[in-house]
C-alpha cells in the first residue's frame, strides 16, 4: 500500500462512484414505501411484485435467450477472426479486415441500430428473409458487434501466447486442425469464455440496436424497462437490478472458482 | 576440452568418401523482406553426428533450423534427409523433431500427455504410448514425475521433458534450439554432458543452435561457424579453433590476435611475413595458402604466446616482439596481458595463474618480450 | 492453391462474409436511403432506382442532405452532441487516470482484482444504473435529501435534466473504457523510468509530469476516443438523464426514426455522423496507432 500512497484517495473515490448507486438501489429494492428515496421499513414486496409482472419476466427470458444464442454465434466468428488476425501474418487485406471487425467497438449504436433495420427491410423485399423481424433479427445484429468484442479479446490472448507451442505440437505431427482443437483452443480457453460472457452481457444490455431491429411482440428487457423508467421511477425497477448485480457476482464468483489455480 | 573427441572410437565419416551424408542441404536461400537471412547455404550430415550451428544473433542459424524442421518454407535450394526431398513435406510428417528455445511444454497437460503428444497424433495404441513415455522417462531420468504439469518443475527438469517429447517418436533427426540458454551455468554444464550421453545412447543425428562458442566445442562432432547467412567455415571443434580459416571464424571462436603482412618468402617448412607496420617479421609453419608476394592475415592465440619481461634470460619460440604493458585483466585462473608494440599495435597475451611459483610478476608498464612459435603463426586463407 | 492458404481462406470467410452483409453492407443502403423521399407506406421511403418508360431511372434526391445544413436545429445537435461527448471524455479521464495510475502502481497481485471491480458495473445493466441516477439526481432525490438534512441546502437543487446529469452520467458508464487502455499503457512503463528520474533529482509531481504523463499519450487518446465516439451518438442517457432540451444527435435520430417515421431523413443524420465524424476519427486512430507501432 505504501507505492500507493497518495494514489490510493482517488482511487477509493472512484470505486465509490461506481458503487454507491448500486448499493443504494439493493438498499431501496428492500423498502416497504412506494417512494423511491425515503427509507421507511424492511418488506421483499417488490420482489413479489417483479415476479407476477409478466410482462417483465417475458421480457427477461426472451433476452435471456436471444444473448445466449448471439453470444454463441459471436463467438464463433469471433474466434475464427481472433484467430486470423494473430496467426496470419501480414495476409492480403489484412488492414481492412482489421479494421471491419474493430469498427462495430466504436460504432454509434443508433447507426449500428438503422443501419441494420435498413438492411433487414432490403432484404426482405429482396428476397423474403427473414420474413418479419423480432428475436432472430436481433440475435443476428447482437452476434454482429459481439463478434467484434469476442475478436479483441481472443487476438490478444493469442498474441501473448507463445507461438512455438503450435510450432511444437505442429512438429510433433498434429496436423493443422488437430492443433488448434489441442493445443490453441486449449490455452485461448479463458479467452474464449471471457469473450462470449461479453458478448451475452452485451446482448442482454441492449436496447437501442434492438429497439431499431425488433419487430411488434418481441420486447426485450432493456425494452421493457426503458418504457417502465420513461413512465416513472418504481422500488420493482430496484429489484429487477438487485437481482441482476446477485446474477453478476454469483456468476464472477463461480468462474473464480472454476478458474482457481490449482498448484499441488 | 571436447566431449565428443573423447568419445570412444568415434569415428569420422566426413572423411570417408564412401559413406553417403544423412542429411544434405544444397543452396538453401531464404530472405525475409530485404533482409537474406539464408544465403546459399551447402552442407552435408552424416548419420550419427552432433552437429552445431554456430553464430550470433540474425547469422540465420535459427533460420535455418527452422527450415529443417519445415517451419519456414526457403525460397530456394533443397533439403535431402535420408536421400527424401523434404520440400513438400509439411512440418507435421517430417521424420523431424525439435526441443524449442522456451521448450514449448504445453502447459494444459501434464510430463506424460506432453511426452506422448507426438505419438497420440499417429494414433499409436495406448500401450506402447505408455511403455515409451516410461522409457523416455527414464532416458532423462524423471522417473515418477509423469504426472506433474509444466509450471510445477524446474528449469532443468522442463528442459529434459522437451527433450523427452522430441525423442519420443524416434525422429531420425533431432534440432535442439539453445536448448541450454535458459539454464544458470553450473547446471547447463551438468545438462551438456547429459544431452553428450543421450545422444550417444539414441544414435539420433542431433543438429543444436547455439550462440554459446564453449557449448558448440564441448559438445559438437563437427561446427558451422554462421556468419550473414553463409557457412563461415565448418569443421571439427579443433579444426575451427586451431586453423581459423578466416578473421570472422579467429575473432569469433576465442580470442585471435590478428596481425596484417606481405609473404616475403617461403622458409625451410614454412613462410617468413614482412609488414611495414611493425618491425619484425612473422615466421609462420607449413606453405601459406596464398603465394610469395600476397597479402595476408595472420592469427596467434593469446594462449600460444608466452611474455617475459625484457632482459629475462629464457628467450622462447621463433617470433619475438618487445612491447609496454599498457593493462592486465586478472581472470582468476590466467593473467591477460594488452601489450603495445612500438608501432602502436596492441597484443593480447594470456598467461596462466602461477603467480606463485615464478618471481616478479610481470607488472604494469612493464618492457616485455613477447614470444610464439612459428606454428602458432595461422595464416588466414581468407 | 496450397493447403495452408486454402485453411485461411476457410477460416476467414465466415466472419469475413458475416461483416459484409451485417456491417459493410448495411452503411451503403443507409447511404442510399439517405437520397430517397418519405412516402406512405412500408418501407416508408420511395425507392431510389425504378422502372419508368421503360429504363432504369435513378433518383436521387438531396432534400434531406440539404435540410440537415439548413435548418439550424440539426447542425446544433450536432455541435451539442459533440461538445457533450468532448467534455464527457475529459472527466473521464480525470477520474480514470488516478485510478489507472493507482492500479497499475498497485502490488501486482492486485492489479487484476482491482480491474475486475472496475469492469464490475459493466457486467450489470447500463439501464438500471441510469435508473439509479435518476433516483440521486431528482428533486426529492436521495442526494437533495442528504443536502437537505445536513442543512447544507434550503430548498432542492434542480439537478436532473441538466447538461449536469449528462456528463456525470456519460463519465459514469464509460468510465471503464476510460480506464483500461490507460492502464494498459502506464503498467507498461518501466518502473525503473521514475527511479532513474528520482535518481536524477526529479521530485515525484515532476517526474510525472515529464515521464509518465507524456509515455501514457497513447493510452489517453486511445481512451479519449473510445469514450468520445460512442458518446457523440449517446440516445439513453440524454433521453433519460438530459431533460427535454438535450437534443444530441443520437436522440434526434431517434425521434426522426421513430416518432416521425422519417427513414430518410435518419439515414441522412446517421450518414453525416458517420462520414464526418467516425470515419475522419477512425482513419486518425488507425494511422496514429500505425505509426506509433513503427
Amino acid at each position: 500500500m505504501r507505492r500507493l500512497g497518495r494514489l490510493a484517495l482517488p482511487l477509493g473515490l472512484g470505486f465509490a462512484f461506481l458503487y454507491l448507486p448500486i448499493l443504494l438501489m439493493v438498499l431501496f429494492s428492500f423498502n416497504d414505501s412506494r417512494m423511491v428515496t425515503s427509507f421507511t421499513g424492511f418488506s421483499t414486496r417488490w420482489y413479489a411484485a417483479l415476479w407476477k409482472n409478466d410482462a417483465l419476466t417475458g421480457a427477461l427470458f426472451l433476452s435471456l435467450r436471444i444473448a445466449a444464442i448471439s453470444a454463441t454465434m459471436a463467438t464463433i466468428l469471433g474466434v475464427l477472426a481472433g484467430f486470423a488476425l494473430a496467426r496470419f501474418g501480414r495476409f492480403r487485406g489484412r488492414p481492412l479486415f482489421a479494421a471491419v471487425m474493430a469498427a462495430p467497438l466504436v460504432m454509434p449504436e443508433v447507426i449500428t441500430g438503422l443501419s441494420l433495420l435498413l438492411l433487414f427491410v432490403a432484404m426482405e423485399q429482396s428476397f423474403g428473409f427473414p420474413a418479419g423481424r423480432g428475436a432472430s433479427t436481433i440475435a443476428i445484429a447482437h452476434a454482429t458487434f459481439g463478434a467484434a468484442y469476442v475478436a479483441v479479446v481472443v487476438q490478444a490472448r493469442l498474441s501473448e501466447l507463445d507461438a512455438s507451442l503450435e510450432e511444437a505440437a505442429m512438429d510433433l505431427g498434429a496436423r493443422p486442425w488437430a492443433v488448434f482443437f489441442q493445443v490453441t483452443l486449449p490455452l485461448a480457453a479463458p479467452a474464449v469464455g471471457a469473450g462470449w460472457l461479453l458478448a451475452f452481457t452485451l446482448s442482454l444490455d441492449d436496447l437501442v440496436v434492438a429497439s431499431f431491429v425488433s419487430g411488434p411482440g418481441a420486447s426485450t428487457l432493456p425494452m421493457v424497462v426503458f418504457s417502465a423508467v420513461r413512465l416513472g421511477l418504481t422500488p420493482e425497477l430496484y429489484a429487477l437490478a438487485t437481482l441482476l448485480v446477485a446474477a453478476v457476482a454469483l456468476a464472477l464468483g463461480l468462474a473464480w472458482w472454476l478458474l482457481r489455480p490449482r498448484r499441488a | 576440452m571436447s566431449l565428443a573427441a573423447a568419445r570412444p572410437g568415434s569415428a569420422e565419416p566426413w572423411r570417408d568418401p564412401d559413406v553417403e551424408p544423412f542429411l544434405r542441404i544444397e543452396g538453401l536461400t531464404r530472405r525475409f523482406g530485404d533482409f537474406i537471412a539464408l544465403d546459399r547455404v551447402d552442407l552435408s550430415i552424416w548419420r550419427g553426428e552432433f552437429f552445431a550451428l554456430l553464430g550470433g544473433s540474425g547469422s540465420g542459424k535459427s533460420t535455418l533450423l527452422r527450415c529443417l524442421a519445415g517451419l519456414i518454407e526457403p525460397d530456394a535450394g533443397r533439403i535431402l534427409l535420408d536421400g527424401q526431398d523434404m520440400a513438400q513435406v509439411p512440418p507435421y510428417r517430417r521424420p523431424v523433431n525439435m526441443m524449442f528455445q522456451s521448450y514449448a511444454l504445453f502447459p494444459h497437460m501434464d510430463v506424460a500427455r506432453n511426452i506422448g503428444f507426438g505419438l497420440r497424433q499417429e494414433g499409436a495404441p495406448r500401450a506402447v504410448i505408455r511403455d515409451r513415455v516410461a522409457e523416455m522417462l527414464a532416458l532423462v531420468r524423471m522417473e515418477g514425475l509423469g504426472a506433474r504439469r509444466p509450471d510445477e518443475l524446474s528449469g532443468g527438469q522442463r528442459a529434459r521433458v522437451a527433450l523427452a517429447r522430441a525423442l519420443a517418436k524416434r525422429p531420425k533427426l533431432l534440432l535442439l534450439d539453445e536448448p541450454l540458454s535458459a539454464l544458470d551455468k553450473n547446471l547447463r554444464e551438468a545438462t551438456q554432458f547429459e544431452l553428450v550421453n543421450i545422444q550417444e545412447r539414441t544414435g539420433t543425428t542431433f543438429i543444436i543452435v547455439t550462440h554459446d562458442q564453449e557449448e558448440a566445442m564441448t559438445m559438437a562432432t563437427r561446427l558451422a561457424v554462421m556468419d550473414r547467412g553463409t557457412l563461415a567455415q565448418v569443421g571439427t571443434p579443433g579444426e575451427v579453433y586451431e586453423f581459423p580459416n578466416s578473421r570472422f571464424t579467429a575473432e569469433f571462436l576465442g580470442t585471435a590476435n590478428i596481425l596484417e603482412g606481405v609473404v616475403e618468402a617461403l622458409t625451410p617448412g614454412g613462410a617468413r611475413i614482412g609488414s611495414s607496420e611493425y618491425d619484425f617479421d612473422i615466421l609462420s609453419e607449413g606453405e601459406p595458402p596464398k603465394p610469395v608476394g600476397s597479402r595476408v592475415f595472420v592469427a596467434v592465440r593469446p594462449e600460444r604466446m608466452r611474455i617475459l619481461r625484457a632482459g629475462a634470460d629464457a628467450a622462447f619460440g621463433d617470433n619475438r616482439v618487445v612491447g609496454r604493458v599498457r593493462d592486465i585483466a586478472y581472470f582468476g585462473d590466467f593473467f591477460l596481458y594488452y601489450v603495445v608494440l612500438e608501432g602502436g599495435k596492441e597484443l593480447r597475451v594470456s598467461q596462466p595463474n602461477l603467480r606463485r611459483i615464478t618471481g616478479r610478476p610481470v607488472d604494469w608498464d612493464d618492457i616485455v618480450t613477447v614470444s610464439w612459435p612459428a606454428e602458432a603463426s595461422v595464416v588466414l586463407p581468407e | 492453391m496450397s493447403g495452408a492458404a486454402r485453411r485461411r481462406l476457410l477460416v476467414l470467410l465466415a466472419p469475413l462474409l458475416w461483416m459484409a452483409v451485417f456491417f459493410v453492407a448495411p452503411f451503403a443502403i443507409v447511404l442510399s436511403i439517405a437520397f430517397t423521399e418519405a412516402a406512405e407506406g412500408l418501407p416508408p421511403y420511395a425507392p431510389l432506382l425504378r422502372w419508368a418508360d421503360g429504363a432504369l431511372v435513378l433518383q436521387l434526391n438531396f432534400v434531406n442532405l440539404a435540410l440537415l445544413f439548413e435548418d439550424s436545429y440539426y447542425l446544433d445537435a450536432y455541435l451539442l452532441s459533440l461538445r457533450v461527448a468532448a467534455i464527457s471524455a475529459l472527466c473521464c479521464l480525470l477520474v480514470g487516470y488516478p485510478m489507472a495510475l493507482a492500479i497499475a502502481r498497485a502490488p501486482e497481485r492486485w492489479r487484476v482484482p482491482l480491474l475486475l471491480l472496475v469492469i464490475l458495473p459493466f457486467w450489470t445493466s447500463f439501464l438500471l444504473r441510469i435508473t439509479a441516477w435518476i433516483g440521486i439526481l431528482q428533486d426529492q432525490g436521495w442526494l437533495n435529501g442528504l443536502l437537505l438534512s445536513l442543512g447544507l441546502i434550503e430548498a432542492p437543487l434542480h439537478l436532473l435534466y441538466t447538461e449536469f446529469a449528462m456528463y456525470l452520467g456519460i463519465t459514469y458508464c464509460y468510465l471503464p473504457f476510460m480506464v483500461l487502455p490507460l492502464y494498459a499503457s502506464l503498467v507498461k512503463q518501466d518502473p525503473a523510468l521514475i527511479d532513474a528520474a528520482a535518481d536524477l533529482g526529479a521530485p515525484p509531481w515532476r517526474s510525472f509530469l515529464t515521464i509518465t504523463l507524456p509515455l501514457s499519450l497513447p493510452g489517453m487518446i486511445a481512451g479519449f476516443l473510445l469514450v468520445f465516439i460512442p458518446a457523440v451518438g449517446e440516445f439513453v442517457i440524454p433521453e433519460l438523464l438530459g431533460g427535454p432540451g438535450a437534443q444530441l444527435i443520437g436522440r434526434v435520430l431517434w425521434t426522426e426514426f421513430f416518432q416521425n417515421r422519417d427513414w430518410p431523413l435518419a439515414s441522412a443524420l446517421a450518414s453525416i455522423l458517420l462520414l464526418a465524424l467516425v470515419l475522419p476519427i477512425a482513419l486518425f486512430q488507425w494511422r496514429f496507432v500505425k505509426d506509433g507501432q513503427r
